[in-house]
């Protein structure tokens, strides 16, 4: 008996009321992933890229849904920047997984580009949704599936062909509940040739005393020649069980850059699926993680080379303190006939503590010749000499363990193509290691957090 | 007048090893000690120890500096206090800007004394005055703490740090190693400026060389764990003459090791 089939029973009963709450466009998928999800189970631990994560656990528990698309009381009277401020974004809100617009920057994007909400979409939204949604994502994966399937709502970008929308568009996903909720929110992106976005999207938990099971499906389409930065930052709270599924397409000559960071969670798996499928493609692919109390990080990555003439550069890294467990599993594909690819794939960590772990498991599959390719795996301690010689310069030892940990996050840091993002995210790593991350009013989540945090 | 730095019978081991075995060591206001000795006869260790290096156990003796039991000080307290270690081997930390590993040790020294922290202005200008001294490169000033200097630049990169931080005690282990003559006299001269009549110099060094730069009151010999001899400066010509095998035999009754 799997995890899924409450879900499952779930539709069967009251589908006809989610699909009421939803669109056409969204409707269309959900028999399909019924039908995938027949007779299947969740990954569970110590399945195959599963090593820590039990996803059929996070699933079993009784959680509540707003199939109906109740109205969430959520406090706009000031606006949330969540903890990126001072950063010039077009913003836009989801309120648990519904769509709830911006109110601040209507009209500001430049012609032909849609922000838009996947359930309330206008006629020309709607074309591109039921063009692209579910092309992307494959519905046999069950996590796919399982999102496809009750998924009611979400936000459209859609960037047309040779346009550059020089303003980063920034989405704040928070999570607010009185009882114990999942939400399903899907988040669709294309740009098209020749086209140049950036997107930031914000994780955050206001009630953190709930718990929450939060599933996200991400599909990217960046068209031939386009550039699009996708940062995603979760902040939420230690009840937070967030399972992200994340999956891009790369044209001809296009250039991707992700960013997947990990500020403060809860239980986190992430997957970062990109196919490069057209030659001379550029993909980036960054992570972060900072993990202490009881925190559970989890990255799964794969860049499939499906062509030749392309460049990957993969960096993740971790700092682990008190009983926090991360994983990282990360594979590259290059695929016959890709000559000429360049894959690069490190994963570098530190357990601060020695009640921390760290599971990584780097894998490359090369099944081409004249190609460039490697890989490596480190996980280590803070260096003692630094953390002594600081101290004999009066820099306490927290103090020193902090310039440390911040030290080992710079290149990741670096990666960031935004500069007020950068600045704004050194920042905001500094403030975490610190242990003063997220005293903003609008955030009271990661204050109980702070608790965790060993000074 | 009063001992800055009162060491009594002090002893100490690394991973179960008696190393320090019995140390007896005055050091007041205005005076430049020089510690020489052959090699492992522990001159690095009491370093160490005196910095509260976490590696070596203290099994035995006290260390009384500035009227405070040094020993139960944290290293950072230490610091704070006016003890100041130059390493013989810096350490090099990637990641770490030298302005803001500066920063951080210039503020929590003030906080430990209750002062504000230094305005960014005050803060580079105390920089640009300091790195004079030593004739630091700013270039140096503004990359990671040590990652990629010279033997040279991080041996004046010690005394750099020692001249923002004005400590009461500076121990010098082994500075002059890895220099040639012309960084050497910098380093030296360096040192030698911020000399006063309220702080103090341990000098460590295995030559003379060091010491014709920066002048001792008073010369140690330090072997097998203790100061077996002590002198005033022409101690250190002596040795330098004729090595350190007439200690040895003196002290062992047998020729070298």
């Amino acid at each position: 008996m799997s995890a899924i089939n409450q879900y499952t029973d779930l539709y069967r009963q009251f589908g006809r009321r989610i699909d009421a709450a939803s669109s056409p466009v969204l409707n269309a998928l959900r028999q399909a992933a019924l039908a995938a999800l027949d007779g299947r189970r969740l990954p569970a631990k110590g399945d195959e890229n599963y090593e820590v994560s039990d996803l059929e656990a996070l699933y079993a528990p009784d959680y509540g849904l707003n199939i109906d698309r109740l109205d969430v009381a959520a406090d706009t009277d000031e606006p949330f920047r969540c903890d990126v401020p001072n950063l010039s974004t077009s913003l836009y809100y989801i309120f648990n997984d519904m769509y709830h617009g911006s109110g601040f920057t209507s009209g500001t994007l430049p012609e032909g580009v849609m922000v838009s909400s996947l359930r309330n979409a206008d006629e020309a939204a709607s074309k591109i949704i039921g063009k692209y949604y579910g092309s992307i994502a494959p519905i046999d994966d069950p996590q796919v599936a399982l999102n496809t399937l009750l998924a009611q709502d979400g936000i459209l970008v859609y960037v047309p062909a040779r346009t550059v929308v020089e303003k980063p568009i920034q989405l704040v996903n928070l999570l607010r509940a009185a009882g114990p909720l999942m939400t399903n929110r899907r988040i669709l992106v294309v740009v098209e040739a020749g086209a140049q976005a950036k997107m930031l999207v914000c994780d955050h938990t206001q009630t953190a005393d709930v718990d929450f099971l939060n599933t996200q499906v991400v599909e990217i389409y960046v068209g031939e020649g386009a550039t699009f930065d996708y940062y995603d930052l979760e902040e939420a709270s230690g009840h937070t069980h967030r399972v992200s599924s994340l999956w891009a397409r790369q044209e001809a000559g296009s250039n991707l850059l992700i960013n997947g960071i990990t500020l403060m969670n809860g239980t986190t798996r992430n997957d970062y699926h990109i196919d490069i499928n057209g030659e001379r493609a550029e993909t980036q692919l960054l992570g972060m993680a900072i993990g202490s109390g009881s925190q559970h990080i989890d990255n799964h990555t794969y860049i499939g080379h499906n062509v030749g003439y392309c460049h990957s550069n993969e960096l993740f890294k971790y700092v682990l303190d008190d009983d926090a467990v991360g994983a990282f599993t990360g594979k590259i594909l290059v695929a016959p006939g890709s000559p000429r690819t360049e894959a690069y794939q490190s994963n570098r960590n530190i357990c601060a503590s020695d009640r921390a772990r760290m599971h990584t498991k780097p894998q490359l599959e090369i099944y081409t010749d004249d190609v460039k390719c490697g890989h490596g795996a480190t996980v280590g301690q803070l260096d003692e000499e630094a953390m002594f010689y600081m101290q004999t310069r009066g820099i306490s030892c927290h103090e020193a363990r902090t310039l440390l940990m911040q030290a080992f996050m710079s290149d990741v840091i670096d990666g960031v193509r935004l500069e007020a993002l950068r600045d704004r995210l050194r920042h905001l790593v500094e403030k975490r290691f610190a242990g003063t991350l997220a005293q903003c009013r609008s955030c009271t989540a990661a204050q109980a957090c702070h608790a965790k945090i060993k000074k | 007048m009063t001992a800055m730095l009162e060491i009594k019978d002090l002893h100490a081991q690394v991973e179960g090893k008696e190393i320090l075995k019995g140390i007896d060591l005055t050091v007041k206001a205005g005076e430049v000690h020089a510690i020489m000795g052959p090699n492992g006869s522990g001159k690095s260790t009491l370093a160490s120890v005196l910095a509260g290096n976490p590696a070596f156990t203290v099994t035995g003796g006290s260390v009384t500096f500035n009227g405070k039991d040094l020993l139960s000080l944290s290293p950072e307290d230490r610091s704070h206090e006016g003890l100041f270690l130059s390493f013989q081997y810096p350490v090099e930390i990637p990641g770490v800007s030298m302005v803001n590993f500066m920063r951080a040790a210039v503020n929590e020294k003030r906080k430990y004394f209750h002062q504000e922290p230094l305005s960014a202005s005050d803060f580079l200008k105390l920089m640009r005055e300091k790195r004079a001294i030593v004739e630091l490169d700013n270039k140096l000033a503004s990359r990671s703490v040590n990652e990629g200097f010279s033997g040279g630049e991080k041996k004046r990169n010690e005394i750099f740090q020692m001249a923002m931080l004005e400590p009461r005690l500076s121990i010098l282990d082994e500075t002059d190693s890895g220099l040639d003559i012309d960084a050497l006299r910098t380093v030296a001269g360096g040192v030698n400026k911020l000399k006063t009549d309220n702080n103090a110099t341990i000098v460590i060094t295995h030559y003379q060389r060091l010491l014709d730069y920066i002048k001792p009151d008073l010369v140690h010999v330090l072997y097998k764990g203790r100061i077996v001899k002590t002198g005033g400066p022409e101690l250190a010509l002596v040795l330098e003459e004729k090595g350190y095998d007439w200690i040895k035999q003196e002290f062992d009754g047998t020729k070298g090791e």
